[in-house]
């Protein structure tokens, strides 16, 4: 016999001539000869054939999404419209991918305040460091996944465009806040 | 023949009408090509849980025209040190045969382009240039993974052409004739003078070896996506990788086309009290071709030695057997089986 091993099944091409093994032989002649595995094989395609198909139409449909879902990035403000961020810049110094750049002065009501937050989405990995580190929940990612940008430079978010996404969604966000509050 | 257009000679006359009729074939056949590749693509998604191309129109119907469209407006890259006109001759010999074959398929009693005599012959001899192509197209593209496909492929498909005209002998035993249109009368009578039934074995040898001339999965070694890349087309891009793709899905219709007039009996319906028709052809066909993406959906690819040992050691061992035992059956009481 050839010595390379193309049946799966041992007993066949070992040198034993007991009748069981003929027998064996036989049965496994007969059942390549009448291409068994094959027509099995076809069943099972065939039956996946009609069965119920597990494709989401993306824009129409959706997964579901966790609250603890990390998506853009949002600058929150309180309730009386007063933005939460007081740069201390722990979500800079913790940022791995360091894409998270902040200037920060001293305004007239002398509070610490950002003049430049610029997030890189470009460089950003997504872990979510930033949300974690905020002391006064400022920063935060969002559920949004899909935007893009244009042109070089779209995606990098500065203070302005944050604090917008964060006004537009600031009651998606709160709800998973509030939500994830009891684990944090 | 009449002369058709009478403000013509008869010469030119002739040759138009030939070239309309050619054009009757060719543009059907590059639509079932196109719609073919869809079907593959959804009836492989369902099988795999998915549901496949389904947003360019209606149920994704446009979609194979929006890949023929993108793949027209690709450029054609010729590799560095690759030999331009062989480069460029290699798939338009690939899909010369496959549709020069055409001229003689039957669709019907009266509907074939040229009824010759020696109708089965020169089908063989021009399935058998397409190798040429893929040769010509490793050879040409410089490349070690085209080498490598084309050579795998030389191989595969001499090796599958000998059991494959076997299968044929048989069914020339039966039929006395090497005319495709004789060949289907031969199984006129219902559903149980096909030829299918006395030459089942051949049949599916026939079906298997013509699963592995035209290339396809379990038997794509020529491709080989996650060995040698795309195989003999892998340095093809725009429409010269389109013409080798097509004559690939013309070459698959043209054997189930094939399968269905041999073993199925041709446009014969199955019932007497359905009338013989071009649509029980088609049906046929559709029926061999799903069988081309349903292997495809299932069958994981055939190690190189082993397409050598099945094509070798069984194909031709067994054709030839079963040769042998139709022609002693016609000699005794029982040749009314094999007509």
């Amino acid at each position: 016999m050839d010595n390379f091993c193309w049946v799966y099944d041992a007993n066949a091409i070992s040198g034993d001539v007991s009748l069981k093994n003929m027998f064996n032989k036989i049965k496994h002649y007969l059942k390549s000869l009448t291409l068994y595995e094959l027509i099995i094989g076809l069943g099972l395609t065939g039956r996946y054939f009609f069965s119920k198909k597990i494709t989401i139409q993306y824009p129409e449909e959706r997964t579901p999404q966790s609250p603890r879902f990390r998506g853009l990035h949002a600058l929150r403000r309180y309730p009386n419209g007063e933005e939460r961020c007081i740069a201390c810049k722990l979500c800079e110094a913790v940022c791995p991918a360091m894409a998270i750049t902040i200037k920060s002065e001293m305004r007239e009501d002398n509070t610490r305040r950002t003049t430049q937050y610029d997030i890189d989405l470009t460089k950003c990995i997504f872990c979510g460091f930033c949300e974690e580190s905020c002391p006064v929940d400022s920063i935060v990612e969002t559920r949004i996944l899909d935007y893009h940008g244009e042109e070089r430079g779209d995606l990098i978010y500065t203070k302005e465009m944050l604090l917008k996404v964060g006004d537009k969604y600031e009651d998606q966000i709160a709800k998973d806040r509030k939500e994830e509050e009891s684990y944090r | 023949m009449d002369n058709i257009f009478p403000q013509f000679p008869e010469i030119i006359s002739t040759t138009l009408w030939t070239i309309l009729k050619i054009v009757a074939i060719v543009i059907p056949l590059m639509i079932s090509v196109a719609y073919l590749t869809y079907f593959e693509r959804r009836v492989i998604g369902f099988m795999q849980g998915r549901l496949g191309p389904n947003r360019v129109g209606y149920f994704g119907l446009l979609q194979p025209i929006a890949d023929a469209l993108k793949l027209m407006f690709k450029e054609i890259i010729h590799p560095t040190k690759s030999n331009n006109v062989l480069f460029l001759l290699a798939p338009i010999l690939t899909i010369a045969p496959a549709f020069a074959a055409w001229a003689v398929i039957p669709f019907d009693a009266e509907l074939v382009l040229s009824d010759i005599n020696a109708g089965l012959l020169y089908v063989l001899a021009m399935t058998s240039i397409a190798v040429y192509g893929v040769i010509i197209a490793g050879w040409a593209s410089n490349s070690k993974y085209a080498f490598l496909g084309s050579l795998r492929s030389a191989a595969q498909i001499v090796s599958y052409e000998i059991a494959m005209g076997f299968t044929l002998v048989g069914v020339l035993m039966c039929a006395n004739s090497l005319n495709l249109g004789e060949i289907v009368i031969g199984q006129s009578g219902g559903i149980s003078q096909w030829y299918i039934w006395p030459l089942f074995p051949l049949f599916i040898i026939y079906f298997i070896s013509a699963v592995a001339e035209t290339n396809r999965a379990p038997f794509d070694v020529a491709e080989g996506e996650s060995e040698i890349v795309a195989g003999f087309h892998v340095e093809y891009s725009g429409m010269a990788f389109a013409v080798f793709f097509l004559a690939e899905y013309a070459n698959m219709i043209l054997v189930s086309m094939l399968a269905a007039l041999m073993f199925l009996g041709g446009w014969l319906s199955p019932f007497d009290f359905f009338p013989d028709s071009i649509v029980w052809l088609l049906l046929k066909v559709a029926f061999l071709l799903f069988f081309f993406l349903w292997f495809r959906a299932t069958f994981p690819r055939y190690r190189y030695d082993q397409i050598m040992r099945l094509g070798w050691k069984i194909f031709i061992p067994i054709t030839i057997f079963w040769i042998i035992f139709v022609g002693f059956m016609m000699q005794t009481p029982y040749r009314e089986m094999f007509h």
